[in-house]
């Protein structure tokens, strides 16, 4: 694999090992297509690790608090204690992912060292750096990446992203921004596929997103990793709005065990993800799960408190 | 592309199991080679198809999905009556008779242990050509994703690929594997577009079909089997 640190041959290199025959990059972006239909859920100890697993999770979020703890507590949230990721890594079969600050590169290192399958270069926690995000491309560790419009998703991809996810707004329950980067992205990939060829430098410019990748969007219409929803999934309902909506896959941070039931709750989101087309099951699956956990609205928090305007 | 939209009559009817995982990529690469497949996520549809492909996807939650909508014994009962099926990566670990690990628990369609992960984590994760007995030409490129081993087969099980022997002492292992008409594979090919081993799925899936017919033939004023649902 290149090891070219040069910033500008990103999308090059993008090119590069895409290409059908080179392995990194399908080794990386290929558990994301095993990870589709499927639940992602945050946990903070080994005997929710279990529950997420008995219930189906098709992997683990590893972290200290779930993120409405940590937009509670407030202060500087890092990187979770090696021992709890280890102890996590212990108790499930399934990949286990954590997350590193937006731009800490040491991290990310230490979460490859500690076997972690899937690093989050993640909002949800206080970035490290202002400016410039993880160069993905360093590590044989896949990375994931929250978006809320194709400019940054392309952008992360272009530095080694092999997974994209909404940002939505995590914490709090509430699906409104989940619902609108999912349906901003859409857009996005829209017009870029509807654009003339002679277009696609231009939009690539307002964008702010690779010219290759651009044109990549223009000749598949659709993203070239995997595309996941996350950012206040609370119920299965949340779950199937946004299968429905065309996400390949869900993220349930604080929705679970922050739920009245989480073993309850955690079942139902991951049925509700398999059959999301199919009303008179997702009536079913919804009865008498307890109360979801408590909301914030998104519309209540000041734009400075937003967790979702953390990295470019 | 070549797409074919629509069934074409005496084609073997093949079903991609769409509880979770990669079944879209399985889709696709039988798309290429004409077959127009179809995604299984409710137990009543087994009844129309020949052939079944369990994709690749976490094998915990697949097998936990196969009980929790109750398809466990009608699939059983299809395999036992000649349904073609194939299992790659999770797929193999979920039709498997048994594991090395404690989690899940297998359904036993073909005589095989397997042991997951046996590679390591994601971070081993990798590629390799492999040569595959009953496939003409170049090897195939296999992607090995958090992947699968047989330890160990059965008198009836032929082993189709291994991954050779390493200098650092480690043993060959055998990573594809068929009993009669039941396939099973560690590796990814619905990640490649190398279509070879999916076209030999399909010639299993038309000895179902083939079979299928001749015994409705034979028992057609037999009553048949209530499905359960």
């Amino acid at each position: 694999m290149a090891t070219s640190t040069n910033g500008a041959a990103g999308a090059q290199r993008w090119k590069e090992m895409s290409k059908p025959e080179v392995g990194d990059w399908r080794v990386k972006g290929g558990l994301a297509q095993m990870l589709k239909g499927g639940v992602i859920m945050d946990v903070v100890t080994p005997d929710q690790a279990k529950v997420a697993e008995d219930a189906g999770a098709v992997s683990v979020m590893a972290l200290e608090r779930v993120p409405s703890d940590i937009r509670r507590d407030g202060g500087v949230a890092r990187m979770s204690d090696p021992d709890l990721i280890s102890g996590i890594i212990d108790a499930v079969s399934i990949p286990v992912m954590a997350k590193a600050r937006i731009g800490h590169f040491v991290e990310a290192q230490i979460l490859e060292a500690l076997g972690v399958d899937y690093c989050d270069e993640s909002e949800v926690l206080t970035p490290a750096d202002n400016a410039y995000h993880i160069d993905k491309w360093q590590y044989k560790m896949p990375y994931v990446c929250g978006a809320r419009n194709i400019g940054e998703a392309l952008r992360r991809i272009g530095e080694g992203a092999a997974m994209i996810r909404t940002k939505g707004e995590a914490g709090t329950g509430d699906i409104v921004h989940a619902v609108t980067h999912a349906r901003q992205i859409q857009a996005d990939i829209r017009t870029i596929e509807n654009a003339p060829s002679e277009e696609l430098m231009t939009l690539a410019r307002d964008y702010g997103a690779p010219y290759e990748l651009v044109v990549e969007v223009a000749r598949t219409g659709k993203l070239p990793v995997v595309n996941f929803a996350a950012g206040g999934i609370a119920t299965p309902a949340d779950a199937a709005l946004l299968m429905q909506i065309g996400v390949e896959g869900v993220f349930v941070g604080s929705g679970i065990f922050k739920s009245d039931n989480p073993a309850k709750m955690a079942d139902a989101i991951v049925r509700a993800t398999t059959h999301f087309n199919d009303p008179d099951m997702l009536a079913e699956i919804s009865r008498g799960l307890g109360d979801a956990m408590p909301g914030i609205e998104a519309s209540k928090i000041p734009e400075d408190q937003q967790l979702q305007t953390r990295g470019w | 592309m070549n797409v074919n939209p629509t069934p074409v009559q005496g084609q073997p009817r093949i079903g991609v199991l769409a509880l979770q995982g990669d079944f879209a990529e399985h889709i696709h690469m039988l798309d290429l080679i004409g077959i127009n497949a179809i995604e299984i996520r409710k137990v009543q549809q087994l009844n129309e198809i020949d052939g079944l492909i369990i994709p690749g996807g976490e094998s915990t939650t697949i097998v936990k999905l196969l009980h929790m909508f109750d398809f466990v014994d009608d699939l059983r009962s299809h395999v036992e009556s000649g349904m073609a099926l194939w299992g790659t990566c999770a797929g193999m670990i979920v039709i498997a008779r048994k594991l090395a690990n404690p989690y899940p628990t297998p359904l036993n369609f073909i005589d095989i242990g397997v042991e997951r992960n046996f590679f390591g984590r994601q971070v081993d994760s990798f590629e390799a050509e492999l040569d595959i007995k009953g496939i003409e030409g170049d090897p195939m490129r296999a992607v090995f994703i958090r992947a699968p081993i047989v330890q160990d087969t059965g008198d009836d099980v032929e082993t189709l690929a291994i991954i050779p022997a390493k200098t650092d002492g480690t043993p060959e292992q055998a990573v594809a594997v068929k009993s009669g008409r039941v396939l099973a594979s560690s590796f990814h090919p619905e990640l490649t577009k190398d279509t070879r081993l999916h076209s030999l799925f399909v010639t299993l899936a038309e000895e179902a079909q083939i079979d299928s017919t001749r015994r409705n033939h034979v028992s057609h004023t037999t009553e048949e089997t209530p499905a359960t649902v």
